[in-house]
């Protein structure tokens, strides 16, 4: 535990100790702001929501997260720190979850920061609380399982560009598929069962169903099982990675 | 304490390691000599369990390190090629970091941490950003990190290169030191770090071992072994005063700076007999030695022959 706590104190330091995390922040409260702001009509819809910020975050995780994950193996393979970190009696399976921990943890403290937008409603108006709350935890668990396809993705090539690149398109496909725009053309080839199952995949749909205030443990199992996989999908990878040599 | 039984490894039609197999007991320095692309890092990951061989085994204090890395890793220290180290840390929280990682306690770490301080000089660099470092601290450094815990077993690949002389020589005393509880394997292409070092040297090409003896045996394989030395300014009376003697075989001039060799024949020394003759010649000289042997000749000859 001691060993495993030091590499996500050690990951956390490395993001915040340095320009990272703080550059990730700003851009992050910059553009999901603005999105809520001039796209979202925050002051013209007359209610004392954040339903258009949670509608609008996807959209700015699918900009930013990958370029949060992108680094996280594919640093340790350009630099060679992998070697080292290969070294330490830590089994694969802890390096990834300590990875991921930090990840989440820098995303949370921007997903934070946008308080001061809940603080102006409650000055402004009644929100619902309770609704506002599920909305940070479903926008907290739809990060969770971002970072975590980043995550996997970054241990596939030292290549910075490519890695986000890959991450940005399987994000974006996670995402579409709760659009019916995307799902049309799906309807037409494949029966009505198997647009429900790529509509269940989209990260949208969930976080919408948990934002609007519904606590569905289909949702929360939906983000733990993404999560799951594709953390174990990494682990998996780093170990064919290095059994290719 | 290290053992590589039969390990091969392949990178793509490139034999990179080729049937290798050495074993490395506590208490030894063993040099893994070759050239670049011998198969030397190779080696190290395998060992090191970073790299997993195509076959063969790789047993660190007895463990496997393909089947049971943990274990195996516990009881390693491992400096790899080019010293990868986290670049944004200070030296101190870097260290402190590895010693957690490797599951110190936090008094043992801070013992830990401290003597490597003072074992490598690192004290005044302590909470130096490691980016700001020079080349020779960031290896130290990242030998530090390797070695804080104190393992039974050591691979180090390229321990010394970047560094001065001082550095070099808190380097080798480290190893030393660390030497009298551990294995150590040492991959390097510096010959005096060899001589300097290792007792035992394994020389390798194009991923085969080609030789396995104590350094001095492979030093008695050099044309210079025995040969006495000495500075000349007559060259050519110190020859004719010498040539005919019992035993000598042959002379040879360095360009650089005009040493003359005697070489003689069999492994008894002969420089009294040769400073005998000079005086009795009345050629003056200076500066005479009795030749170790060149472990350089001796690798070049070897992997000429491989190659």
């Amino acid at each position: 535990m001691r060993a495993f706590l030091s590499i996500v104190m050690r990951e956390l330091q490395a993001y915040f100790f340095t320009p990272l995390a703080l550059v990730f922040i700003i851009i992050f409260l910059l553009l999901s702001n603005s999105f809520v702001f001039y796209l979202g009509d925050l002051y013209e819809i007359g209610q004392a929501s954040m339903q258009s910020y949670f509608r609008l975050l996807p959209w700015v995780c699918l900009l930013l997260i990958p370029a949060l994950s992108m680094r996280s193996w594919s640093e340790e393979y350009r630099s060679g720190t992998m070697e080292f970190l290969d070294a330490l009696p830590i089994p694969g399976w802890q390096l990834v979850l300590a990875k991921f921990i930090s990840l989440w943890c820098v995303a949370l403290s921007a997903l934070a920061m946008s308080f001061p937008l809940w603080m102006t409603l409650s000055w402004l108006g009644q929100p619902d609380h309770g609704t506002i709350i599920l909305g940070y935890l479903g926008a907290a668990m739809m990060m969770a399982a971002m970072l975590a396809v980043g995550l996997c993705i970054s241990s596939l090539s030292e290549n910075q560009l490519i890695v986000y690149i890959v991450t940005s398109l399987i994000l974006l496909l996670f995402l579409l598929a709760g659009y019916p725009l995307a799902l049309n053309p799906v309807r037409e080839v494949f029966s009505q069962s198997f647009v429900d199952l790529v509509s269940s995949l989209s990260f949208l749909t969930h976080l919408q169903s948990i934002s609007r205030g519904v606590l569905d443990l289909r949702d929360v199992l939906f983000y733990a099982l993404t999560i799951v996989f594709w953390l174990a999908a990494n682990a998996v990878l780093l170990k064919s990675r290095k059994d290719r040599g | 304490m290290i053992r590589a039984q039969a390990l091969n490894k392949k990178f793509a039609a490139i034999e990179a390691v080729r049937d290798l197999s050495f074993q490395v007991e506590k208490g030894e320095v063993v040099a893994l000599l070759g050239p670049n692309g011998a198969g030397k890092t190779s080696c190290m990951r395998m060992l090191s369990g970073f790299l997993k061989p195509d076959s063969g085994v790789a047993l660190i204090a007895g463990h496997d390190s393909t089947r049971n890395p943990l274990a195996a890793k516990r009881q390693l220290g491992y400096l790899a090629e080019h010293a990868p180290i986290y670049r944004e840390h200070t030296v101190f929280y870097y260290l402190h970091f590895v010693a957690k990682a490797r599951g110190l306690s936090k008094g043992r770490a801070e013992t830990a941490v401290d003597d490597v301080f003072r074992s490598l000089n690192l004290d005044s660099i302590a909470f130096q950003p490691i980016n700001t470092l020079s080349k020779g601290s960031m290896r130290r450094v990242a030998l530090a990190a390797a070695v804080l815990h104190r393992p039974p077993v050591l691979l180090l690949d390229e321990p010394s290169d970047g560094l001065d002389p001082i550095q070099k020589q808190l380097v080798r005393s480290l190893i030393l030191d660390l030497a009298k509880n551990s294995a150590i394997l040492m991959s390097t292409h510096q010959i005096d770090e060899v001589l300097a070092l290792c007792p035992r040297t394994i020389i390798m090409a194009k991923g085969r071992k080609l030789l396995d003896q104590a350094t001095d045996d492979l030093l008695r394989q050099s044309k210079y072994h025995n040969a006495v030395s000495f500075v000349a300014k007559e060259s050519i009376a110190a020859r004719a005063a010498l040539e005919g003697l019992s035993g000598v075989t042959g002379f040879e001039q360095n360009a650089v700076d005009g040493r003359l060799y005697v070489f003689v024949h069999g492994h008894k020394p002969q420089n009294q007999l040769i400073v005998e003759k000079l005086s009795q010649k009345n050629v003056p000289f200076s500066d005479i030695r009795l030749e170790y042997g060149r472990l350089e000749e001796v690798f070049s000859k070897a992997v000429a022959e491989a190659v």
